[in-house]
């Protein structure tokens, strides 16, 4: 695949690839002789050396950033993990992990404050602390180290500044941020790994914090709180009686009472602004400093890694240090010699006595899917069947039991091996294409674990595959 | 009128699309509506992006029609200016200073008002004949951890306009979405953060009294070989499992032999599948505790195409969603 077709589109259409090799086995052992049905070998990548990384004590800042749901926050903590177990005095700050994971790494919701973290092996010199952001206490927090008690307090009670603090698009990631930069500045850590909100776009966390400054800055807001001044300037004149107009309707839209909030809370907040700026532009001169290594992280999916290449680009744009790719949830088999199409072939070669109907036609592959039964829920329940929730025909066509037929469960094994191997094929393609426009970029792949990812051993484990072992 | 929510990346777009393709059966016409100004619906379908307007963009199994619309909140704002204010100009003036951005930003609850005050006019309508101008109405709405915020506009605007225009848009559009003609249905996957976000969502619907519909359990996998059979094939049939092999053509016997050596890497890939059914069974138990009916999508090995999407909205007419 070249760079042209390679290139993650909108419309993200794969080109169609060369149909499966119809070929002889050759040989004795045609198991061993057999290889996967696409015959482009996969691109080389730069592998990323994240052991080094983490163990090179300028890495003060490690950011892993990518779309919602492909696996921040679990190798944000595995990070932690394993660089405090090489020796490093770690603090992990995470934005919404799960629940058990929280649980398994002693972060209880009710502070805002980094707490070590039990159970990790100190033996090398290292320690983790970890903590989750609590967005509306940081910015409380914000507002009260800026202003004198009473300023603070008129603030803190402004209905307007409460539902900004909860939930303004933009503040999670504009306090995130904040909260980076009050741990580099209490200096106990020598690295921070920052996980970051699950927006639906990897950009979001560069550009929010922006978005909510020029909110503040913004020049209805400065309309509205100076209508006079507005006007006194001649031309723009008609503006004052357009501006009377205008809040006029936007009384009886947004309520009287909310305006008068938002021209409270922003003359209360007028001695602040500046300051809000400069540590925004402070913070993300820190993410463009030497000691910052940003992680992007994908799963092998065509709309993450799509994400994925855009803020590669988009670091680059910004001159923000990218480390590399953390390709996660890859799947991976011991017998990639084993194609698809031959351990399906054997599979239906073992079922046919057993009077299975037409078991091709509901295999695993892509035209197996879409039609579960609602019935299917239960079935999986029954002592080894094959089919669940999937296959409830050609499971009522088959007279036996995988438990007790070694034909059957074989004929199990190779359906889920050719699974697999399509499955790999798969991410194989959609990785390629990000490596066909982004050669440049150093990748590590960590596997797909079969169950979620919930305490210090599953983190373990993901470390290790992230350091390569 | 069908809401279709869920955890981000589970497939609310993808359902809410097949949905209503589902429900546009035999010369029915339904309504698809995007909210989240996303696009998504227009990437399915393979169209062109969508205007604020509602256009047809796919025929319903059997002669039915579906249209699509892409709610803009700062034009539906415009709109409903110009509809109680009679602004004329004046409303360009406001996008232009900014005005527009300001108010649905600062009232996050004036913005799903309009939102769902769209929606919930397109359900009302009625043509010339005095007829629903739609059959149904679906809705690709907000992610569980802000649905019940979306649709509880009464109780977000209440602080806003306590008489007025916009009161009474917020009651009109309460009295269609508490009503029985409305459900809102969970997008769901087998796993563990997905599943949570659906039962924390259902438990904050029911507090508010929204109706909750259905739970579309999304990307499912078949569940080919479980514990017990792999239990089998671990303790004492190797040997026999190895023959099963070779017999089917994958090489000798013998030690060291090919089908001797696929047998301890299948066996790992099914060791893994077993565990990942015995976790799927523990979320599929916490849905069905919901008590809700239930309904199943399968992984399309491809990912979604137009024919994927009928596939799916055939199976949700199959499964009784429509
Ligand atoms: N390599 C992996 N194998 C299996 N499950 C994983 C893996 N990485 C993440 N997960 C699971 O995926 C879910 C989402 O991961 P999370 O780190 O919370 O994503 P994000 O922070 O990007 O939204 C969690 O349930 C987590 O346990
Ligand atoms: N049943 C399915 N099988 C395979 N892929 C699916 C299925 N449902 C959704 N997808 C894919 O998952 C991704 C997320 O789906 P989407 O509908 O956009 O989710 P959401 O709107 O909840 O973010 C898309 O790439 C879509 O094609
Ligand atoms: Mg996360
Ligand atoms: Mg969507």
């Amino acid at each position: 695949m070249n760079a042209r077709d390679g290139a993650p589109t909108v419309s993200g259409r794969e080109p169609a690839g060369p149909g499966p090799a119809v070929r002889e086995p050759a040989g004795q052992d045609p198991a061993g002789a057999w290889r996967p049905a696409e015959d482009r070998e996969p691109l080389d990548v730069v592998p990323l050396a994240v052991d080094a990384l983490l163990d090179d004590p300028g890495t003060r800042i490690v950011v892993c950033c990518g779309s919602g749901g492909v696996g921040k926050t679990t190798t944000a903590a595995a990070l932690g993990v394993r660089a405090a177990e090489r020796g490093r005095r770690v603090v992990v700050l995470t934005i919404d992990p799960a629940r058990r994971l929280a649980q398994s790494m002693g972060l209880n919701e009710l502070d805002n404050t980094p707490r070590r973290v039990e159970g990790v092996d100190g033996s090398a010199g290292g320690e983790l602390s970890a903590m989750m952001l609590d967005m509306k206490r940081t910015f409380d927090e914000v507002v009260l180290a800026h202003t004198d008690a009473a300023r603070a307090r008129a603030i803190l009670e402004n209905p307007f500044y409460q539902a900004l603090s909860a939930g303004f698009a933009g503040t999670q990631e504009y306090m995130a941020m904040e909260k980076l930069g009050q741990l580099r500045a209490r200096g106990e850590w020598d690295l921070i790994v920052v996980d970051t909100p699950p927006s639906r776009s990897a950009l979001d966390f560069l550009d929010a914090p922006k978005r909510l400054g020029s909110f503040l800055d913004g020049r209805f807001i400065k309309l509205l709180m100076a209508p006079a001044k507005v006007g006194g300037r001649g031309a723009l004149k008609f503006l004052n009686a357009g501006m009377s107009m205008v809040t006029g309707v936007l009384n009886k839209v947004v309520g009287t009472q909310l305006l008068g909030d938002v021209q409270t809370f922003v003359a209360a907040m007028d001695t602040m602004f500046g300051g809000f700026r400069k540590r925004a532009d402070a913070t993300y001169r820190l993410l463009q400093a030497p000691g910052t290594a940003f992680l992007v992280v994908a799963s092998p999916e065509r709309d993450a890694l799509r994400e994925a290449a855009y803020f590669v680009e988009r670091l680059a744009a910004d001159e923000m240090p990218l480390a590399g790719l953390v390709l996660n949830r890859v799947h991976g088999t011991g017998a990639p010699q084993l194609s698809a199409e031959r351990a399906l072939a054997a599979a239906e070669a073992l079922e046919e006595p057993f009077g299975a109907e037409d078991p091709g036609a509901e295999g695993p592959g892509p035209e197996a899917a879409g039609d579960p039964d609602a019935g299917g829920q239960e079935t999986d329940g029954v002592a080894g069947l094959p089919g669940g929730s999937a296959g409830g025909g050609r499971q009522a066509g088959v007279s036996g039991s995988p438990a007790r037929s070694p034909e059957l469960l074989a004929a199990g094994m190779l359906r889920l091996h050719a699974e697999r191997m399509q499955v790999m094929a798969r991410e194989r393609r959609t990785r390629d294409r990000f490596v066909a426009v982004h050669p440049e970029v150093p990748v590590v792949e960590v596997a797909a674990l079969p169950g979620d990812v919930h305490d210090l051993d599953g983190l373990r484990t993901v470390g290790a595959r992230l350091g390569g072992v | 009128m069908h809401v279709v929510s869920g955890k981000g990346g589970t497939g609310k777009t993808t359902v809410a699309a097949a949905l209503a393709l589902a429900l546009a059966s035999e010369g029915r016409r339904t309504l698809l509506v995007e909210v989240e100004g996303r696009q998504g619906i227009a990437q399915l379908f393979e169209t062109e992006a969508l205007p604020y307007e509602e256009r047809r963009i796919a025929a319903g199994p059997g002669g039915g029609e579906v249209f699509a619309l892409a709610i803009d909140p700062e034009l539906a704002l415009l709109d409903y200016l110009e509809m109680f204010y009679k602004l004329g100009r004046a409303g360009k003036a406001l996008k232009k200073m900014g005005a527009v951005d300001f108010a649905t930003t600062v009232a996050p609850g004036l913005r799903d008002v309009l939102l769902t005050g769209k929606a919930c006019e397109a359900v009302r309508r009625k043509g010339p004949d005095g007829r629903r101008v739609y059959d149904a109405v679906v809705m690709d709405a907000p992610p569980t951890g802000r649905i019940t915020r979306f649709l509880n506009v009464n109780d977000e605007v209440a602080g806003l306009a306590r008489i007025g225009p916009v009161h009474n848009q917020a009651q009109a559009v309460m009295r269609v979405l508490k009503s029985p003609e409305t459900a809102v249905h969970l997008v769901t996957l087998l796993e563990e953060m997905p599943v949570q976000e659906t039962v924390d969502g259902v438990a904050e619907l029911r507090a508010a009294q929204l109706p909750v519909g259905g739970v579309v359990v999304n990307m499912v996998r078949p569940a080919l070989l479980d514990a017990d059979a792999v239990a089998a094939a671990e303790d004492g049939r190797r040997a026999e499992v190895v023959r099963a092999l070779s017999a089917a053509g994958l090489g000798g016997t013998r030690r060291g032999g090919s089908a001797e050596r696929l047998f301890d890497p299948l066996l790992a890939e099914a060791r893994e599948h077993a565990e990942r059914v015995a976790l799927e069974h523990l979320q599929r138990a916490e849905i069905a505790a919901l008590g809700l009916p239930g309904y199943e999508l399968g992984m399309q090995g491809e990912g979604i195409d137009l024919a994927g999407l009928y596939r799916l909205a055939g199976s949700l007419r199959k499964q009784g969603a429509a």
